[in-house]
């Protein structure tokens, strides 16, 4: 296996036995935040990274970039991910989607030139989204409790399981070329970031308490997406 | 060919003056329409002026709503326990707090375009769920679904769900903490506050 994708494997692998170590002697909160105490404190942690560092480099990305650069810049990740999303509608016994996905992945690499146009949406395909954590779910595992990861964000005991997966099976994270790599990943960030600076207003705007407006939205989030838009309704009870 | 749509849907609202008749997909996909309608030749809007966002949503958005079933559903199971005065105090705090944030939303409005999903409906039901998808170029597609119910004044919303996140049952979590901390009372206080922190504020207040 290679160096990079090694280190980056520990990295997450410690960050991940910290969440454990320090999450099971924190004290809880609810049923699916039992360590809220510790979540909070990393919570505080990535927003003050995204604040000092993140977020800048976002907004001026936003400004600088021409629009049909970002979307090109968006569409070339999307396309890199396609092939994996389709492995895992694969996994989720969902060939059709999975061969939608491979479709939209040879028609974006060719015809949209290396997948900077997204001729596929255009011509009806629809782009899906999908990744371990959600296959593990379609499984049957349990979201399980919450937890606040170090540089990645909210994610449930399941999604980290998945995250483990999603970063081996990155096909940026494994590009050979040094450079090439560290710029892909940088950039990737600040593309994702941007776009979603317009939602964070809309957030800020909303929310009483940021850190459990993001959880509670996660939360529901990932049920939705592992039943693909269509969760089982719950009523109104909880 | 245009005029032609607008006269058609023209004649869809007049014709349901008996409100109920309007189906509730064309009820979301009139108010949708005139609402980016406004929007798109709105530059004040499109550059974030909140006010003029606030008030669309005050005179097009807010009659087609039902509070007191989105704050009932968004305070959960402490609702029962709130006293008349109260459940209107936070019917009145809530109604505040989702119109600010539609209002940023809309601000946030650039060449997105709603597509319908066909909509799923037996005779005789009273509660249903029309499906959109907005469409962004150069990003996925984001899931818009609106929960309403049939009432005597024609189809209310009551939840709007984003990706399915319910905007309204997200609540949830942040009210509960709240009450159990602090009583139905201390939530009234804080979502108050919370509602006077913004400039937009001021223009909500009836």
């Amino acid at each position: 296996m290679e160096n990079g994708l090694k280190r980056r494997l520990n990295m997450l692998a410690a960050a991940l036995a910290l969440v454990g170590l320090l999450g099971g002697c924190a004290t809880s909160g609810s049923a699916k935040d039992p360590a809220e105490g510790f979540n909070r404190a990393m919570f505080a942690f990535n927003e003050g990274l995204d604040t000092v560092l993140i977020k800048p480099v976002a907004k001026g990305y936003d400004v600088v970039m021409p629009t049909p650069a970002r979307t090109g810049v968006s569409n070339f990740f999307g396309n890199v991910a396609d092939v994996f999303i389709a492995v895992n509608n694969l996994l989720q016994g969902k060939p059709s989607d999975a061969a939608s996905d491979a479709g939209r992945f040879l028609i974006n690499s060719t015809v949209g030139i290396l997948g900077f146009f997204d001729v596929a949406s255009e011509m009806g395909m629809e782009k899906h989204e999908e990744d371990f954590g959600q296959t593990f779910g379609r499984w049957g595992a349990g979201p399980g409790a919450y937890v606040v990861v170090p540089f990645f964000g909210p994610r449930n005991v399941r999604d980290t399981g998945g995250l483990i997966l999603d970063v081996a099976a990155d096909p940026v994270g494994n590009t050979r070329h040094v450079p090439t790599r560290n710029t892909l990943t940088v950039l990737r960030v600040v593309s994702e970031r941007a776009a979603m600076l317009p939602a964070d207003k809309v957030i800020e705007e909303a929310a009483l308490d940021k850190y459990s407006y993001v959880r509670d939205a996660y939360l529901q989030r990932r049920h939705n997406l592992v039943f693909d838009g269509s969760p089982p309704r719950d009523p109104d009870s909880e | 060919m245009k005029w032609l749509i607008a006269v058609l849907a023209g004649l869809l609202i007049s014709s349901g003056a008996g409100a109920d008749e309007i189906a509730p997909d064309v009820m979301i996909k009139n108010v949708a329409n005139d609402v980016l309608d406004v929007v798109r030749k709105d530059k004040d809007i499109q550059t974030g002026n909140a006010r003029k966002a606030v008030e669309l949503v005050e005179a097009k958005v807010l009659p087609h709503f039902n509070f007191t079933h989105m704050t009932s559903l968004a305070v959960g199971k402490d609702w029962r326990q709130a006293s008349p005065a109260q459940q209107k105090a936070l019917i009145e705090e809530f109604r505040t707090l989702l119109v600010r944030t539609y209002s940023k939303a809309l601000t946030e409005y650039r060449d997105q375009t709603i597509e319908y999903k066909p909509l799923k409906m037996q005779p005789g039901d009273t509660d249903v769920t029309v499906r959109t998808q907005i469409h962004q170029s150069g990003a996925k597609p984001v899931q818009l679904d609106y929960n309403l119910e049939k009432s005597d004044r024609g189809w209310k919303v009551y939840d709007i769900s984003v990706g399915g996140v319910s905007l309204v049952t997200n609540y949830r979590g942040s009210f509960g903490q709240e009450v159990s901390a602090n009583g139905i009372d201390g939530l009234i206080k804080i979502l108050h506050s919370k509602n006077q922190s913004g400039q937009t504020s001021a223009s909500v207040k009836q």
